[in-house]
């Protein structure tokens, strides 16, 4: 074996060699109104990758497309198959989940029938009974309040929900759109905590945020946007010491 | 038994027939209702194009009651599907009105079309023989026997579906909110059209049983029971199941109740003012909860 890669170089050799989830090119538009300009990156398998950048910048948009919410230019390629055509609920099975900007729980569900809702195109019970022993462990709030409607739950406890119930569909990329949207400072902590967990048991993730600072130190790589188009790209670490990155987005 | 308790006893079995009826033809809208926030104006004439088609199946095809009830449920459940698909689903992001013409103008299609086909009323023949028991005073026959539990089974099963059934999850969800309900993995436009046939299925039933019950049957008999069963849906809470039941009750005991004090011309006009009035106390219904909106 050769030395030992410096991390940053590591984490930025990685996407080339096996790209799990390409976009190119990307393009969206709202009533003809075009909110992406062009995107193109990539996620590479194991890793995790952040789209940071100021509101209306086009981060939930990318990740619409992606799950097939909404028609898009260019061309989206998750573990190398086209999914222009791939109908939204079809995006599940192949292995993609989404967990939505403000969560999405299903507020008249409770809270076991949100998390079994995202079971449904899968057949094996013995692997869902399995699958919602782990999230509950790892969420053992949810456990007490599994048949309370989620409409109940706390904000904080809806966001573990909404992360419990994407885990739920055995997804090899996760896409988390402001996780740390509206939770406490301690809560943040805890939800990023989990997204490194779940991202070790394997899990590739694409992250959604406006916390630049936490979404930086967690990320392999980073992806800053501005008005539907990416401007900036590197290393967390790199971007983190950017002093453009510095000025807008932490504050420095 | 008392004279009064015999008539009263009277009295609450014809409205437990009648609300029966009201009831299963209330539960296709809500059920609608329930899941795209749109009046299935349309759905009382397909309780009407029920009727025919049993008047079809029992005549044309001479079959008895049990295969004529399935034959009917199954083909307006079929053209429940077809209504969605072809009429509203086209519109399903045009303004509110444009959904609310369309589905009037579905349903004069229908009163239309059955009058070309049948511009006389058709008597529909007796599909059961109809024994009457006297229980003391009290007659009851095996038909409002027949129609009460029929459609009580009805319910109970719908009621399990939508509660109890992955199926029923999803019409839940739904009903919730349809944006991120594909990211779960469930085709939302199968569930909708499945939730449009189990209406108008179930207005089928309505259909088959009212045209035993009352046998002569016309191309304008859905107007009035659908505005009521339509009004039953909104006294109930409309959105929600078991309201429904209740509001189709309710409304089936105060008609009965005024004939029995007013000329029957009243009845309409005392049933309706009722309930006007108990929905400007409960402008949501009795079991509907104004939506707090989730951000
Ligand atoms: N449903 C919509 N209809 C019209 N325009 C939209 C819609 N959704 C988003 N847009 C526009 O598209 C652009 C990108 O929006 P998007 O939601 O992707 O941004 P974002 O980066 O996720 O912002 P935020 O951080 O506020 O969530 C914005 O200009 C927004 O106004
Ligand atoms: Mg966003």
């Amino acid at each position: 074996m050769s030395a030992p890669l410096a991390p940053a170089a590591e984490a930025r050799l990685a996407p080339a060699a096996e790209a799990q989830l390409e976009v190119r090119d990307l393009t969206l538009s709202y009533d003809g109104i075009r909110a992406l300009h062009g995107v193109s990156f990539t996620v590479g398998a194991g890793e995790i990758v952040t789209l940071v950048g100021a509101n209306g910048a086009g981060k939930t948009s990318v990740l619409r497309a992606i799950s097939g919410l909404a028609p898009f230019g260019g061309s989206i390629r998750f573990e190398g198959q086209d999914l222009r055509r791939v109908p939204a609920h079809r995006i599940v099975g192949l292995g993609i989940a989404h967990v939505p900007e403000g969560r999405g729980v299903f507020g008249n569900l409770t809270v076991h029938e949100n998390l079994r809702l995202a079971t449904w195109q899968r057949r094996d019970r013995a692997g869902i009974e399995a699958d919602l022993e782990r999230v509950l462990g790892t969420f053992p709030r949810l456990r007490e309040r599994l048949r309370q409607p989620a409409g109940t739950l706390s904000g904080g406890e809806q966001q573990m929900l909404a992360v419990g119930r994407a885990l739920m569909s055995r997804a090899r990329l996760l896409l988390l759109d402001e996780p740390s949207m509206g939770l406490s400072p301690r809560l943040v902590q805890e939800i990023f905590r989990v997204i490194e967990e779940i991202n070790r048991s394997g899990v590739t993730v694409l992250l959604v945020e406006q916390n630049a600072n936490m979404a930086l130190h967690v990320a392999s790589r980073a992806y800053v946007l501005e008005t539907g188009a990416v401007t900036l790209s590197g290393t967390g670490p790199e971007l983190r010491g950017d002093p453009r990155v510095r000025e807008a987005y932490l504050g420095a | 038994m008392s004279e009064a308790l015999v008539y009263w006893l009277q009295q609450v079995l014809n409205a437990l027939q009648l609300g029966s009826i009201y009831a299963l033809i209330a539960l296709g809208y809500t059920l609608v209702y329930g899941i795209l926030t749109m009046i299935n104006f349309a759905h009382g004439d397909v309780f009407m194009v029920g009727a025919f088609f049993c008047f079809l199946s029992a005549v044309y095809l001479g079959l008895p009651f049990v295969p004529t009830l399935l034959l009917t449920i199954l083909g307006t459940a079929l053209l429940g599907v077809l209504i969605e698909r072809l009429a509203y689903k086209p519109l399903r992001h045009a303004p509110r009105v444009s959904a609310v013409i369309t589905a009037l103008g579905v349903g004069l299609f229908l009163e239309n079309f059955t009058l070309a086909l049948a511009p006389y009323p058709k008597n529909v023949p007796a599909l059961l023989d109809n024994v009457t028991w006297d229980l003391g005073g009290v007659s009851l026959s095996s038909l409002q026997v027949i129609i009460i539990f029929l459609s009580l089974g009805l319910m109970l099963v719908l009621d399990h579906v939508v509660h109890r059934t992955p199926v029923g999850m999803a019409m839940r969800a739904i009903s919730w909110d349809r944006t991120f309900v594909p990211l779960m993995g469930v085709p939302v436009n199968t569930i909708i059209s499945v939730t449009f046939a189990i209406g108008a299925g179930l207005a089928g039933a309505a259909g088959t049983m009212y045209a035993l019950a009352y046998p002569v049957i016309d191309p304008y008999m859905g107007i009035m029971v659908g505005w009521k069963a339509f009004i039953s849906a909104v006294v109930g809470g409309i959105g929600n199941i078991r309201g429904a039941m209740i509001g189709a009750f309710l409304l089936g005991g105060v008609e009965i109740m005024v004939t029995a004090f007013f000329p029957s011309t009243y009845r309409d006009f005392v049933a309706f003012t009722l309930l006007l009035l108990l929905i400007l106390v409960r402008p949501y219904g009795i079991l509907g909860q104004p939506r707090t909106q989730k951000v």
